[in-house]
């Protein structure tokens, strides 16, 4: 089922040149992949006579877009990277990869240098991100290492464009450095992606829960978060919490 | 409303542990106004600058909604303001991981439920571009997305500007703003069929076209309808209340602005014409002719004269609209994506027995073709998929930046929507606005943000 989507995603993103770009080296990268879902149509017993219950769909490879990236991210990529050359940082020390993708860059920010990177895009003038529209948190259950993404938009009023930052942190270690030194308004936006997804914002000045009751138990936006199913009296029956219903893969 | 942190008030001998504890606590439920007066009064003189801390809200009528806000007072000067909320959250951005793709709209049409057309056509335009589809999808559907955003900015700030007089007093101005709202609400009833939570802009285009007379009636009000806005105009601008409690009151300058995220009137008022409508253009506004109203007062009162002007923007831009659908030939003028694999296939239309696909498409797929039958049951039961990825789209709604996240695997559902709300990013705004300033100015300070809570909580 993955085949359509790759074909139709491709079309913006690059995928890297190299031996890799091999058709057969390609697939076999895949089948090394981890497996995101398995069947189809929710069956599991014998009772598939469909085939598809043996399908195994595999994670598709990272995206990494080359140089030129079009429109205005090359000046982007350019400022940035004398910003922190200024600043004795070079560009993939603190960049881990750039995507651009249906008309939007993104950079993936190693956690450890968000700071710096979201003070040079703020400050330098050719950059002038002045506003940073929030921060949203995403849960990929199956990306070891790097399960939790805080997503961050940024917004530069002077040049009219617009850059998502984005930063990996996992579940062991759920800890990303607060930019609310940088953009204030991150305040309550830290706040609302710690409660819900159990992202440490470290430096944040009061990283409490904000939209759940402040002794709720757990982080309901995270994808193993446990969904509970409603009681209906009527002989017993229970409705199944929205995760166990049957659904199509 | 309840009140601590006075020591010096005269204490029972029963409370002085839960004194130690939290402070004096009264709690006042009406009529007793007398007793807190003079205790209030008796601590004063006792204590001298003691500081009050005051609860108000989450059920407060000035507040704009369940909103809560922890004041600190020392006498009537504000010291400190916290705003607490999430009275109202519901999980709706957890629900749409949960259903198809279209379903969508109608759990984020709920979320700032005074603007439901900009939450669905933010979300509907973040789904498009993902499956790029953002250029194919159909002219007449674009128009009618305008129109209807247009008119919801005119009831959206119709609803801030009226309970906003109402909480400084003027029952008069709530129910004048009300009265024009209501003939808003009629039309959307009449085109969507509801008058609100409307789930009517959907990934590809609409649910379905104008009924027959809605362009009759969208002209017959706007022949009416600036009659009304003068009307209310003539009511507030000048008025030398309205006035006093609302200029130089919440001064928010473009710096502030800027660092704590605020968009939309709140930013205009600093005298900075920044509009999405013209800097990142979506659904066509590129071609509509109107004005961004700024003024450079960054106070309370410059808010809503924005707001006002607004208005007079969005009906030009409403005319606009309607000249064009009239121009249009309504037979075969698609409001849905062509693409067989996204758009709905049936346009509904009223039957004997209700609401419904159209008979054509029932005689079509009942009795003429079993494959058109397996196609239509596959895409309202399963939906279609997203490819996989992620994209920002920002609308430009009647409070700011209305941004919707999307992220999709590759799936028939969301695997996670985020909206960045703009009365939640706004609100943040309350501390830097109200603190230092009186007690009174805090209502028309949080009714300048114009918050929704049911957008701040989601």
């Amino acid at each position: 089922m993955s085949g359509p989507e790759e074909t139709r995603g491709s079309q913006g993103p690059v995928v890297p040149e190299g031996n890799g770009a091999l058709p057969a080296r390609a697939g076999e990268e895949r089948l090394a992949a981890p497996v995101v879902r398995t069947g189809m149509f929710g069956t599991q017993t014998t009772g598939d006579t469909s085939g598809y219950g043996r399908l195994r769909v595999h994670r598709a490879p990272p995206i990494e877009s080359l140089r030129p990236y079009g429109s205005y991210f090359d000046a982007v990529a350019d400022a940035l990277g004398g910003a922190l050359q200024a600043g004795g940082l070079g560009f993939s020390d603190a960049i881990e990869r750039v995507v651009v993708d249906r008309g939007e860059l993104t950079f993936y920010v190693r956690r450890e240098r968000l700071r710096e990177v979201a003070a040079k895009l703020r400050d330098d003038p050719d950059l002038r991100f002045e506003m940073c529209t929030g921060v949203s948190g995403v849960h990929y259950l199956e990306d070891g290492g790097r399960e939790l993404h805080a997503v961050y938009h940024l917004l530069s009023i002077t040049h009219n464009r617009r850059v998502r930052l984005e930063v990996t942190a996992p579940d062991a270690d759920p800890h990303i450095p607060s930019l609310v030194g940088v953009y204030p308004t991150c305040n309550w936006h830290e706040r609302e992606t710690w409660d819900f997804f159990g992202i440490v914002f470290d430096g944040h000045p009061a990283l409490t829960r904000i939209q759940m009751p402040d002794d709720w138990k757990g982080h309901p936006q995270r994808k193993d978060y446990p969904l509970g199913g409603i009681p209906v009296e009527y002989r017993g029956a229970k409705i199944p919490a929205p995760d166990e219903r049957r659904h199509y893969e | 409303m309840t009140a601590g942190q006075t020591p010096g008030a005269p204490a029972g001998a029963g409370e002085a542990d839960e004194e130690a504890a939290e402070g004096r606590v009264y709690t006042v439920s009406g009529e007793d106004w007398d007793e807190i007066v003079a205790a209030a009064n008796e601590a004063r003189d006792l204590g001298g600058g003691e500081q009050i801390v005051v609860n108000m809200g989450p059920q407060h009528p000035s507040t704009h909604g369940v909103l809560r806000l922890i004041l600190t007072l020392e006498g009537e000067t504000v010291t400190e303001v916290r705003a607490s909320i999430g009275y109202l959250h519901t999980g709706i951005e957890k629900n749409m991981e949960y259903r198809t793709w279209t379903q969508g709209v109608t759990f984020c049409t709920r979320m700032d439920y005074l603007m439901p057309f900009f939450n669905e056509a933010a979300y509907c335009i973040a789904v498009e571009r993902l499956l790029g589809i953002e250029d194919k999808v159909p002219e007449r559907a674009q128009i009618i997305r305008v129109m209807l955003m247009e008119f919801n900015r005119i009831s959206s700030h119709l609803q801030g500007i009226g309970p906003m007089g109402m909480e400084l007093g003027a029952t008069t101005i709530f129910l004048q703003g009300l009265r024009l709202r209501e003939r808003i609400l009629d039309l959307y009833e009449l085109i969507t069929g509801l008058r609100m939570n409307h789930a009517y802009i959907r990934p590809g285009g609409l649910a379905q076209d104008l009924p027959p007379g809605a362009l009759e009636a969208i002209r017959a009000f706007l022949e009416g309808a600036p009659k009304l806005v003068h009307d209310l105009r003539t009511l507030i601008d000048a008025n030398p209340v309205f006035i006093g409690r609302t200029k130089d009151v919440a001064y928010l300058d473009l710096a502030g602005c800027m660092a704590l995220g605020v968009t939309g009137p709140m930013l205009r008022s600093t005298g900075l014409p920044w509009d999405l409508r013209k800097s990142q253009p979506y659904c066509g506004y590129e071609s509509y002719e109107f004005d961004v109203p700024v003024t450079k007062s960054c106070d309370a009162y410059g808010r809503y004269l924005i707001r006002m002007d607004e208005i007079d923007q969005s009906l030009k831009i409403v005319r606009q609209c309607a000249d064009r659908l009239a121009a249009r030939e309504a037979a075969g003028d698609p409001v849905m994506i062509r693409d067989a694999k996204i758009g709905w296939p049936a346009q509904l239309s009223l039957g004997p027995d209700g609401l419904g696909p159209s008979p054509e498409h029932i005689a079509h797929i009942m009795g003429q073709s079993m494959e058109a039958l397996i196609h239509h049951f596959k895409l309202i039961t399963e939906g279609f998929r997203v490819p996989a990825g992620q994209a920002y789209a920002a609308v430009e709604s009647a409070r700011g930046e209305l941004g919707a996240h999307v992220v999709s695997d590759g799936g028939t559902r969301p695997y996670r929507v985020h909206f960045r709300d703009p009365s939640f990013t706004n609100l943040q705004s309350v501390a830097a606005l109200c603190e230092g300033g009186m007690v009174a100015d805090v209502i028309p300070a949080i009714a300048s943000i114009d918050p929704v809570m049911g957008g701040v909580d989601r």
